[in-house]
């Protein structure tokens, strides 16, 4: 496919604090063996994208151990492949090092690798958001339509926005976007919320860009799209399937806790033929389940030891549950312990986490109990 | 530039496994599935590589499709490397002329080419039929102090069991002064575990000589361990303690399997100190649902369980209908349990669909054999398996 990828790893981390603390919001660990960008990226690499730049900021090491060589995508390429740009610091004295903030000033901060790009397209995704989408027909229809940009959006009840950082996008009868905006008094009925997937000619990506630079423009929708209505051919494209937005860390609760609930959005993320979710393999053994344990609604990832009880719970790689332990309505990430006879509901524990014989610790579903990396109980 | 290599591994890879019957129709014994998410080739290759042996020749002839797929440029077991790493070495046409792999010792004369590239002091030679975690490298050390021309791994086995096996009877300080294969009246329990470590230049000497031998069966056992006893080469056993299993049948193969369940198995694949490398497939994590039972079990990622699983081995992307249940049983990849099947006492190669009603098999205590039904078949209670048939293709259509 004539078309390119660049992700933005770092975008809305401060929408969810606790779980970007030590990391970006692209590496926070969703359903038991996948980070964010892993939708991202397999997204793009489902549709034949090669050459993809992920634009990192801080808190990135966690993304670079999880990307490695790329190989788990197939992006370990002799030509193209996965590539992070971290931040630019010039070492010569007064030159100002100015870290971007907004996504228009990431894109400038990296005009040099995007004047590299040998593709037409290029297709730009952040990482809150939770999909399986065909990103080869959205192509398709971008170039059918000739479009300078395309937005993917999703169709929403007003009620469903999250006003504070939702971009809506009003469009005519042929997907033409007539308006872009972002606002607490929103019209009631039926409204396109963005998908932060975009498809842009990289003539324009480059063109935008550069006179972002010129004028000191920062915001890509305000600056760039609204300001071009008139002048530019910009589309949107209706996301039917399954999505989800990360907007804070009960709505990431929430959102992990609905693939327990809902066939329909394990199936519209994992079992679409020929769209896999690449992740990085890690070699865990199967998961045990010895005798007397107990296991219901739950998603378990490999590498786990089950002797006591978990209920509707998600289970990270290497979890491990002991005997006469309880664990409902919680999400335990990679390698935490849960010892002999402790009891956690609507917990989350982060990676490596310890919960002593005993412990009894417990969230409500609105406010779950978040254990920091590391952290012994 | 040429580096030059210590040790080099060779794997002989070629067997059919006839013994496995349909399990290994279509694929060769090492490429049969293990354990949930393993094959048995990837025991010997993560001993290897954890042992730092990093050149290995996996010797393929029969059915070698699945296998080569499988081991590709050898990275999940990190040997994909710029200089050794692992190489698939299949039978070749020469110079003289084409010829299969006569014999064990044949396949390694065939490839005395590719031992060579390397300059090795050391040649490893492994099967690709037991499942075991060992340190090649501690025996390694062992042949070294003995200055041993040969070393031989043995295990210790129960004398009542000893005359299934090629027997090495030993002086005390390990030196070996005979062999007997399957010996009636065994002096010894020091049983062959098939895996032998020579020092090069002796190997390549007894292999050309057995080579110019046309009464030779070109075997390491039968012929090249015999001779070098014969000549009073310097060779030595080296004990191994642990777990180790044959799986070349269908009752050794399910006994393995068996054999990873409970809370201290016999044999522990959680071991991060001597990880077992394998190449995973992008499938999401396991799912349970409400009302499902998994007891004993180890279940693997992709699988969908609605119904009861007892004492089963459950490999990747399986899934368990409502109602439906497998007790005492390994279920291959990409079986389809449906709602309200029972499997007993059975072994379910991979992708085949158990319709819904139909029952395999009976419990352990009470079935003759285990049951076991072959790939990428549809069984139907029409079919009637019996408890111990062995189902393939061309018998379900008879």
């Amino acid at each position: 496919m004539n078309a390119a990828g660049i992700i933005f790893s770092n975008l809305h981390d401060n929408k969810i604090t606790e779980l970007t603390r030590q990391r970006t919001m692209a590496s926070i660990p969703f359903a038991c063996r996948y980070r964010l960008i892993d939708f991202a990226l397999s997204n793009m690499v489902n549709a034949e994208i090669t050459n993809i730049n992920v634009i990192a900021h801080y808190n990135y090491h966690s993304l670079m151990d999880h990307i490695g060589t790329g190989k788990d995508w197939d992006l370990a390429r002799r030509t193209g492949g996965i590539k992070i740009l971290p931040p630019y610091i010039t070492a010569y004295a007064n030159t100002s090092n100015n870290l971007y903030n907004t996504r228009l000033e990431a894109l400038c901060s990296v005009i040099h690798s995007i004047r590299h790009i040998k593709e037409d397209y290029v297709v730009l995704s952040d990482c809150d958001v939770i999909c399986n989408i065909d990103v080869k027909k959205l192509l398709e229809y971008h170039v059918d339509y000739g479009a300078d940009i395309t937005m993917v959006v999703k169709r929403v009840m007003h009620t469903e926005v999250c006003p504070d950082t939702d971009v809506l996008i009003e469009s005519d009868e042929d997907n033409r976007i007539t308006d872009i905006y972002s606002s607490n008094n929103l019209p009631k009925g039926p409204l396109d919320a963005c998908l932060h997937i975009w498809v842009i000619k990289k003539d324009v990506l480059l063109m935008a860009v550069n006179d972002a630079l010129a004028h000191g423009y920062s915001s890509f929708n305000f600056d760039i799209i609204a300001k071009n209505l008139k002048n530019w051919n910009m589309r949107v494209y209706r996301h039917t399937g399954y999505s989800a937005k990360i907007t804070s860390f009960t709505n990431y609760f929430a959102t992990s806790m609905s693939l327990l609930a809902d066939p329909e959005i394990r199936n519209g993320l994992f079992s679409i033929r020929n769209r896999p979710v690449f992740t990085k393999v890690r070699n865990s053994a199967p998961t045990k389940y010895v005798q007397g344990s107990s296991v219901s609604n739950s998603l378990i990832a490999d590498g786990c030891i089950i002797e006591g009880t978990v209920d509707n719970s998600i289970l990270f790689r290497g979890v491990k549950v002991g005997h006469g332990a309880v664990v409902k309505n919680s999400i335990l990430f990679q390698d935490t312990i849960v010892s002999d006879n402790a009891f956690l509901n609507c917990v989350v524990t982060d990676k490596n986490a310890v919960i002593r014989d005993g412990r009894i610790l417990s969230g409500h579903e609105t406010l779950p109990f978040y254990i920091d990396k590391g952290r012994m109980i | 530039m040429f580096k030059k290599k210590e040790c080099v591994a060779m794997l002989l890879a070629g067997g059919q496994g006839s013994r496995l019957y349909t399990l290994t129709e279509k694929t060769a014994k090492p490429a049969v599935p293990f354990g949930g998410k393993y094959r048995i080739i990837d025991f010997p290759l993560s001993n290897c590589i954890n042992s730092g042996i990093e050149t290995v020749g996996v010797l393929t002839q029969y059915q070698p499709l699945v296998l080569n797929e499988y081991i590709g440029n050898g990275e999940p077991w990190d040997l994909d490397r710029v200089y050794g790493g692992v190489r698939v070495l299949p039978p070749y046409q020469g110079h003289d002329g084409a010829a299969w792999y006569k014999g064990t010792a044949n396949a390694i004369y065939q490839n005395i080419n590719f031992i060579s590239r390397y300059d090795p002091d050391y040649v490893l030679i492994l099967s690709g039929d037991h499942i075991y975690k060992m340190d090649y490298n501690a025996m390694l050390q062992y042949h070294k102090e003995h200055n041993a021309a040969c070393t031989i791994a043995v295990l210790e086995v129960p004398l009542s069991e000893a005359s299934r096996f090629g027997i090495m009877n030993t002086n005390p300080d390990g030196s070996i002064y005979e062999f007997e294969e399957k010996p009636k009246n065994p002096k010894s329990t020091k049983a062959s575990m098939g895996i032998y470590i020579f020092s090069k230049k002796i190997l390549f000497d007894y292999l050309i000589a057995d080579e110019a031998n046309p009464e030779s069966s070109n075997d390491f056992g039968k012929n090249i361990i015999p001779a070098m006893l014969k000549a009073g080469e310097k060779m030595f056993a080296y004990d191994f303690s642990g777990y180790w299993k044959d799986v070349g049948t269908i009752q050794s193969l399910w006994e393995a399997n068996m054999d990873l369940l409970g809370e201290a198995p016999a044999f522990n694949l959680h071991d991060r100190d001597w990880r077992i490398f394998s190449r995973n497939n992008p499938t999401p994590p396991h799912f349970i649902e409400k009302d499902a039972i998994v007891d004993n079990s180890i279940v693997t990622e992709g699988c969908t369980i609605n119904g009861v699983v007892k004492n089963s081995v459950l490999f990747n992307s399986v899934s368990i209908g409502k109602n439906a249940t497998v007790t005492d049983s390994v279920i291959m990849p990409g079986v389809v349990i449906e709602d309200g099947a029972t499997v007993e006492y059975s072994i379910i190669d991979n992708d085949t669909v158990i319709s819904s009603g139909t029952h395999i098999g009976a419990p352990k205590d009470k079935a003759k054999a285990i049951t076991v039904i072959g790939s990428n078949l549809i069984i139907t209670k029409d079919d009637n398996i019996g408890v111990g048939d062995m189902v393939n293709a061309s018998s379900l259509s008879k």
